[in-house]
């Protein structure tokens, strides 16, 4: 007897947390609604295409080529990203140049993004510092599989 | 002539309020759910761009629902298949008739009742109906063909007869305590007072009698710590075989179930349409002190009190679904043939002996 009331309390008591988060989101939530700034917002969710988290600082996002001071590509188009690369996703084909200090740059560099698994291993394999992660771009839905094939041997694309 | 069209116009209008709350209780369960768990629940569903907290999520859900593949199994027994979420709605959309929304009005001369039948038998109306309703759990699990919703449907049908008898038992006590079946009249009589101050309400008479009854109905509804016949988790229930707008019927029959025990609960122990000390020419506190009101606003005060109370014993339950997890089958059992049916049987002789000994 005294044990099934010690139960039917601990049920109410689950109960009464339950509502307690009900009641303080909902006023939370209610002043925020009316304009006023609370300290807490009554909700843990982050509402995504209006609210956006700040990307880590070490964060993989969408691959760029970088550039030299006159703006040409610092790839030379030494296959070394493509060679590390796990998913074989990119594609280098190299041009002559007439620099002894260059040689090679890439005429084509592409990365097929549909295959690419933002490992991070070319940026990291890479001696002239050429590839890098740090656009910040996550959202690359496409309505077209082609467009997933990214040519970037242009600096600035 | 005029009575037929009063009639037609109270089913139409009780009708209508029972849909629409079912309508906006799916919204209001995403939404009560969300805020207990922190989250924000569902609040896209916009018209030209208005989002409204989401207010059009049900019409949008309907919407889904209706343009849906209504599949029908080769190996199911059509007829059967298609006939139960008709049973099961019918048998619940038609207990709302039972239900005292309000006082007598009195319009054009004629006194109307704000109730669409006025039974005297209208509470063994409500439960009839509602144990009725099985046969449509059952229909499905049956007509499926399929072994998990047959699982289901048993489930429900050996709940439905364990927790009928506790329902039964523990409104025993409240027939005593206000010598009446018609729902009408047990409102009436519990808008005296107890002791001069206590609204003469069901929880004050009946304390250990609302709590089986409520136990026991939260049973009924087959919702989450009583949601054995439909246990998502193990077995997927007797809708399995359902889709689109048969399956919205199931769905809707178990909010609308939730909407007639609230009606139930408030009607039998929190007074129904009664405002405390609220009497038909105003307030009469027992304090001293008059507050005479016109007749209209009377009758506004007590539909709005019993649309309060019902909104909040739809809140409680949702409250209740998102905080317990499921019963294990033989928990139930014990819970409704150990705990509840001697306890309903404790409390009518407990009645008993208090009625002789005030007598």
């Amino acid at each position: 007897m005294i044990k099934a009331l010690g139960d039917l309390m601990e049920i109410l008591r689950g109960l009464a947390i339950t509502a307690r988060h009900f009641f303080v989101n909902v006023f939370f939530r209610t002043l925020n609604a009316a304009g006023v700034k609370t300290r807490k917002a009554g909700t843990v969710t982050i509402q995504y295409p209006e609210q956006k988290k700040a990307l880590a600082s070490r964060h993989r996002s969408l691959h760029r080529v970088t550039a030299r001071e006159d703006g040409s590509p610092r790839c030379v188009a030494c296959l070394l990203c493509v060679t590390v690369c796990p998913a074989e996703c990119i594609y280098v084909e190299a041009r002559e140049v007439p620099d002894p200090e260059i040689q090679k740059v890439p005429s084509r560099f592409e990365i097929d993004l549909s295959r690419c698994c933002f490992c991070g291993f070319c940026v990291e394999a890479c001696p002239e510092d050429a590839i890098r992660m740090d656009t910040g771009r996550i959202e690359l839905a496409v309505p077209d599989r082609g467009q997933l094939r990214r040519r970037l041997e242009r600096p600035g694309d | 002539m005029a009575d037929i069209i009063i009639l037609v116009v109270k089913i139409i209008l009780a009708l209508a309020w029972l849909l629409t709350l079912t309508l906006f209780l799916t919204w209001a369960e995403r939404k009560e759910s969300a805020a207990m768990q922190d989250r924000i629940g569902a609040n896209r569903a916009s018209v030209l761009g208005l989002r409204v907290f989401g207010l059009f999520q049900p019409f949008a859900d309907a919407i889904k629902m209706i343009f849906k593949e209504d599949f029908v199994p080769s190996f199911s027994q059509k007829f059967l298949h298609t006939v139960a979420p008709f049973i099961s709605f019918f048998f619940v959309a038609v207990t709302i008739a039972a239900m005292p929304f309000g006082g007598t009005v009195r319009i054009a001369g004629r006194s109307v009742t704000l109730q669409v039948l006025d039974l005297n038998v209208g509470l063994l109306f409500v439960l009839a109906m509602l144990s009725l309703g099985v046969y449509g759990i059952l229909t499905s699990g049956w007509g499926s063909n399929n072994r998990f919703a047959l699982l289901g449907g048993v489930r429900g049908a050996a709940q439905m007869i364990s927790y009928e008898v506790a329902l039964g038992l523990s409104l025993v006590g409240c027939v005593m305590a206000y010598p009446s079946l018609r729902l009408s009249s047990i409102v009436e009589s519990q808008g005296e007072l107890l002791f001069g101050v206590l609204p003469k309400w069901g929880i004050f008479l009946q304390p250990l009698g609302f709590l089986v009854f409520f136990v026991a109905a939260l049973a009924e509804t087959k919702r989450v710590p009583f949601d054995l016949p439909e246990g998502e988790s193990e077995i997927i229930g007797f809708f399995t075989e359902y889709s689109g707008l048969k399956w919205g019927l199931f769905m809707m029959t178990d909010f609308m179930e939730i909407i007639i025990i609230s009606c139930l609960t408030v009607t039998l122990f929190f007074g129904g349409w009664q405002v405390p000390w609220l009497a038909a020419g105003g307030f009469n506190f027992p304090w001293g002190g008059a507050w005479s009101l016109p007749g209209w606003l009377v009758t506004v005060l007590q539909v709005g009190a019993f649309n309060l109370k019902v909104f909040f014993f739809c809140w409680l339950q949702i409250l209740i679904r998102w905080t317990y997890p499921r019963f294990r089958y033989d928990q139930l059992m014990d819970l409704g043939w150990k705990a509840l049916i001697p306890l309903g049987a404790f409390n009518i002789l407990a009645t008993g002996l208090a009625a002789s000994w005030l007598k």
